[in-house]
């Protein structure tokens, strides 16, 4: 398995690195003392690292291909680890009580603080199963969707300021303002796929983020929106720690929900249009669905989601102003869906709370964190491009026949 | 009796090439016909143009389905010319890869279906039912194409024959008055070739429906078809019975070449 000529180039690549990195990691000059330091040390590092990365690099990639190998051979699907462990119901009921009683006492066990980085993971949940619907069933890839995040927590940031609008009652308003937008930027990318929806998206996600920052008479600019009140329970007002669990249980009933939706939708006659939208436009269309009213449900259905929690974040942290919504936010929702799984909700699910809670327990490391973050996807993208839990097509059973 | 599809002085003009010159074709009730010619004649543009997606530059597509009054589909959606009931396959394979067999078949029966976000969120009876439906009428359907046993498998991982098999189940889903098959043979071995040969009879005799047949394989085209139309550079060269096009000189000198005088 591992072969001399692996060990080389790997050798090489080291030798490469530290060549490269030699001005700056190795030579440092005192321009006061007049001295020059050689640290060799550095270069010791570098090399042994590098060789090392390369060497993983090189054998995962063929253990990679042989396994495809194997699999082409034989015409087995591999189906993973993971996803044998999801459909064994000895092993998942389990799991779900586990997780379920987990997530209900976890503010009792919790400080405040952890529960409130509980509550912005949900969030992200929320908003990664509302993107997986446009990016990862009806495969239109849109850069843009922290605009629907915007305008959803926009609404209820102005809502409440000029008409005193509550919580509840904006939350389903924060939901249509959503639908309303998702086809209003559906319309015009109609004809556009790939590359060219992209970039429309990701200039629509702009422009809105643009006109919070810059119409100060309607959104008072960049320095936003404060005092917004947290949701309220029957005009109860509650102290800050309540308001906390409050949130928190309410955020585990409205991502349940979310589930719940997005699984129907997933299974019924919308969501096969969808899948086939993103596998084939032409044969789509040839086999009957408008495509038209196909695309703009995705985009609708998909920002409803994130008005919602648009919605949710402006009552949770009192104060919004445009840099809450910039592409980056997209960005990260997006990494959430790519590394969590396309099309698939668990997924997406572990995505979420895996990119979301690990940079906040890695707090040692967040200089790297961009670096890391950037490292996964790639990483991902080579040796796993269908995500931590793929999407298993559903199996059916048919009585006295075979299979 | 009036045709089913009746093509009149079909025009397709890409830029300045024109890829089909004021074309005739009819297709009569329960009648299997054959559009042949050599590569590039423009078959698969007068394919493109019939189920909508391209725009045809001048002529008249008019069908009469059974049972329903005659109308113009010029200029329609492809969707709407499937909920009419035209269905096609692909001269390339186009499945939907990465969906189940059973799902593409599923995917069929999408324009006769009804529920939408509503009913797929609130499940009520009726869902429920048509749910039931579509699984079962589609497992029945890849019965009767011999795919049964590959239900649950993905459809990009079916060997070759299969797929294109399963491309006229999909077609078939929708409940169409007439199939057009784009070269259903292509890259199919002999074995395959004899199974396909006689899906296409069962698909006439027992479905009851009428196919308009794209096929480079002249044993098919022969023994398949009830009338044969053959094009070349995009114009009608010849029509008639597959006895008198095996003899007609024009049509023998379109596919072997000027030099060879027949
Ligand atoms: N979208 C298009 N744009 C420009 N030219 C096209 C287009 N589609 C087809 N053509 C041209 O029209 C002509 C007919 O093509 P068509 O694909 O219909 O041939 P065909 O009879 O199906 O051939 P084959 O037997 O190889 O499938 C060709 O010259 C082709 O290059
Ligand atoms: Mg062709």
């Amino acid at each position: 398995m591992i072969k001399f000529s692996e060990i080389k180039k790997s050798f090489l690549v080291s030798l490469w690195f530290m060549f490269l990195t030699f001005p700056i990691m190795v030579i440092r000059v005192n321009p006061i003392e007049k001295t020059v330091q050689w640290r060799w040390r550095n270069m010791m590092i570098i090399g042994i690292g590098s060789f090392l990365l390369s060497f993983v690099w090189r054998f995962m990639l063929e253990r990679k291909e042989s396994g495809q190998k194997k699999a082409d051979v034989f015409g087995i699907h591999k189906i993973s680890f993971i996803q044998r462990i999801l459909q064994e119901p000895k092993i998942y009921i389990p799991l779900l009580i586990v997780t379920g009683v987990f997530a209900i006492v976890f503010p009792f066990i919790f400080s405040a603080y952890q529960t409130n980085i509980m509550i912005t993971a949900l969030m992200y949940v929320m908003l990664g199963l509302g993107l997986n619907i446009v990016v990862g069933l009806a495969g239109l890839l849109d850069l843009g969707y922290v605009a629907f995040y915007a305008v959803g927590a926009y609404s209820y940031a102005l809502l409440n300021y000029h008409f005193g609008l509550g919580f509840w009652t904006v939350l389903p308003i924060g939901a249509v303002l959503g639908v309303i937008f998702g086809i209003l930027l559906g319309f015009p990318v109609l004809r556009l796929r790939g590359d060219y929806l992209a970039i429309v998206t990701l200039g629509f996600g702009e422009i809105i983020r643009l006109i919070l920052e810059n119409w100060n008479e309607f959104s008072f600019g960049p320095s936003g929106i404060a005092n917004i009140p947290r949701p309220g329970f029957f005009g109860i007002e509650f102290s800050l720690q309540s308001a906390t669990n409050y949130i928190y249980y309410m955020m585990i009933g409205l991502t349940l929900f979310t589930i719940f939706v997005v699984n129907r939708l997933q299974n019924s006659r919308i969501g096969r249009a969808w899948m086939a939208l993103r596998e084939d436009e032409v044969a789509c269309q040839a086999m009957g669905i408008d495509k038209t009213k196909t695309k703009l449900t995705a985009f609708a259905l998909g920002a409803t989601w994130a008005g919602m929690v648009g919605v949710i974040f402006a009552a949770k942290t009192t104060f919004i102003n445009p840099a809450s919504f910039t592409f980056l936010e997209s960005a990260m929702i997006l990494s959430i869906v790519v590394i969590g799984g396309m099309g698939s909700i668990i997924g997406v699910v572990i995505g979420a709370l895996i990119l979301i809670l690990l940079p906040e327990y890695l707090r040692a490391f967040s200089d790297y964190r961009m670096m890391l973050f950037g490292a996964i996807l790639v990483i991902m993208m080579v040796f796993r491009p269908q995500g931590i839990i793929s999407n298993v097509r559903r199996t059916y059973k048919f009585q006295g026949k075979q299979q | 009796m009036e045709p089913i599809l009746d093509v009149k002085k079909l025009t397709m003009d890409f830029g300045g090439l024109r890829a089909m010159d004021h074309l005739d074709l009819d297709v009569m009730e329960k009648e299997i016909v054959a559009l042949i010619g050599p590569n590039g004649a423009g078959k698969t543009t007068f394919f493109n143009c019939i189920t909508g997606i391209y725009t045809p530059t001048k002529g008249d597509i008019l069908i009469s389905p059974p049972g329903k009054t005659r109308e113009r589909i010029n200029g329609l959606k492809p969707n709407h010319i499937t909920e009419k009931g035209m269905a096609r396959t692909f001269q390339n394979i186009r499945l939907f890869p990465n969906m189940s067999v059973l799902e593409n078949v599923m995917i069929g029966r999408h324009c006769r279906l009804n529920s939408g976000v509503i009913g797929a969120v609130v499940k009520g009876k009726s869902t429920i039912r048509e749910e039931k439906a579509v699984v079962e009428d589609s497992y029945k359907i890849l019965e009767k194409i011999g795919l049964a046993e590959y239900v649950n498998e993905t459809a990009k991982n079916l060997p070759y024959g299969a797929q294109r098999r399963l491309e006229i189940a999909r077609a078939m889903a929708t409940e169409p008055f007439l199939i057009l098959l784009d070269e259903p043979a292509a890259g199919m071995n002999p074995q395959e070739t004899r199974e396909l040969e006689e899906l296409i009879k069962k698909i006439r005799d027992v479905e009851g429906l009428s196919v308009l047949l794209i096929e480079h394989d002249m044993k098919i085209v022969m023994s398949l078809s009830d009338r044969i139309f053959v094009m070349d550079y995009g114009k009608k060269i010849a029509q008639g019975t597959p006895d008198e096009i095996k003899n007609n000189p024009v049509v023998i000198k379109a596919y072997l070449g000027e030099e060879v005088d027949a």
